[in-house]
């Protein structure tokens, strides 16, 4: 099954990156989710909670407080000002 | 001649203290540089994933953005000179005001009007003792600026860029830092920063992988309105972090040169003083001798 290249950047440092089968995050107007296959998208954060379910392991949660998200080709880049983990990073 | 001696070793023992302060200030130096070095590394995926980002934006849609045309309405430009709080590095902030002011009189004689800005104490206290009018100056954090630091430099002066003119709007912005190259070689550099131009870092497309058609969420304007002030940040912020390990790399640089020098000068000392020792030896020989044979003819 196809998956998911995750980036996850805040701008002092990489957070997170690995393969995912599921990511959400959310987009100004309304929560996104993405599946392996999403057509190409650039869209804006608002502050809120991103969720990654990597392939193996854990889901991931983390607040961020704005930023945007890139998808194409199966790569997701989700490029925050702030994060903080929730759960799951800390362990990796 | 008991004197000179004394002198001799007086200088010595000061001299070798010196020494030990230029040894540790250039070991915290040197071990300060693996930490800024690292920050840089740290905040390049974000900013390639923003240039990436951007590049896909502009490749995609031809958006005027204020932030990417060129202002006419005044010709007032604002320069952003980052420097170091300390001294001891050498020409460090000297040659990025060398080149400040290089830029300032180009402006100038182009007709227009500068606005300074700086970072680094050293550059408020040259500017403040030559009497030129500061807008703003940022101090404290050289040599391990944060991101909160960067932030606030770029959203002033984004406001400034987006002012309107009667209420001190720029129509320009440049940035002149030290670009780390190496840990010998450090250049002063000046780069434009605004109006932006996104040509930079627009990755060729190769034939085979063609970028793809991006959907915009919720609109491309709006997307290009969140990217960009980002853009500008991370780009002042890298700005900043080169600053900071080229001022490291020159203080670790000046500092190593001081401790030979001191080495230097405490060799000559010490010769100085043997000499002044044996000197003083031989003249009480010659004293003693001729005190024996006045007594002896």
């Amino acid at each position: 099954m196809a998956q998911l290249d995750v980036d996850l950047v805040a701008a002092d440092r990489k957070i997170w990156s690995g393969q995912a089968s599921m990511v959400s995050a959310p987009a100004s107007e309304g929560e996104i989710g993405i599946l392996p296959g999403h057509s190409p998208v650039l869209a804006v954060l608002r502050a809120g909670e991103v969720r990654i379910t990597p392939v193996s392991g854990a889901g991931i949660r983390g607040t961020i407080d704005g930023g945007f998200l890139s998808v194409d080709h199966d790569r997701v880049t989700i490029v925050a000002d702030a994060v903080s983990m929730t759960a799951g990073a800390s362990t990796r | 001649m008991a004197g000179q001696q004394r002198v001799y070793r007086q200088r010595i023992r000061s001299t070798q203290s010196l020494k030990k302060i230029f040894r540790a200030m250039e070991l915290i130096a040197a071990s300060r540089i693996g930490k800024a070095r690292a920050r840089v590394t740290a905040s390049t995926p974000y900013a390639r994933a923003l240039t990436r980002a951007v590049s896909a934006v502009a490749t995609h849609s031809d958006i005027a953005h204020p932030l990417t045309t060129e202002r006419r309405d005044t010709n007032r430009v604002a320069v952003l000179v980052a420097t170091s709080d300390r001294g001891m590095a050498g020409a460090y902030s000297a040659s990025a005001i060398r080149e400040a002011e290089k830029l300032v009189d180009q402006l100038v004689a182009e007709g227009k009007e500068v606005v300074l800005f700086l970072t680094g104490r050293r550059a408020v206290s040259y500017y403040t003792f030559r009497g030129r009018e500061i807008a703003q100056s940022w101090v404290g954090q050289s040599d391990a600026p944060t991101y909160d630091v960067a932030e606030d430099i770029a959203d002033t002066l984004l406001a400034r860029f987006l002012a309107p003119s009667d209420e001190g709007g720029v129509a320009e912005l440049h940035i002149v830092f030290t670009q780390f190259v190496n840990m010998v070689t450090q250049v002063p550099r000046v780069i434009r920063m605004l109006p932006l131009e996104v040509v930079e870092g627009v990755a060729p497309a190769s034939k085979a992988e063609a970028l793809p058609l991006y959907d915009f969420e919720p609109s491309p304007e709006d997307v290009l309105d969140a990217l960009l002030p980002r853009y500008v940040r991370s780009r002042i912020y890298s700005c900043l972090l080169q600053a900071g390990a080229s001022e490291l790399a020159a203080r670790q640089r000046a500092m190593h040169t001081a401790t030979e020098n001191a080495e230097d000068l405490i060799r000559d000392y010490t010769r100085l003083a043997n000499q002044a020792r044996q000197a003083e030896i031989t003249q009480e020989i010659s004293e003693i001798v001729s005190g024996a044979d006045a007594l002896a003819s």
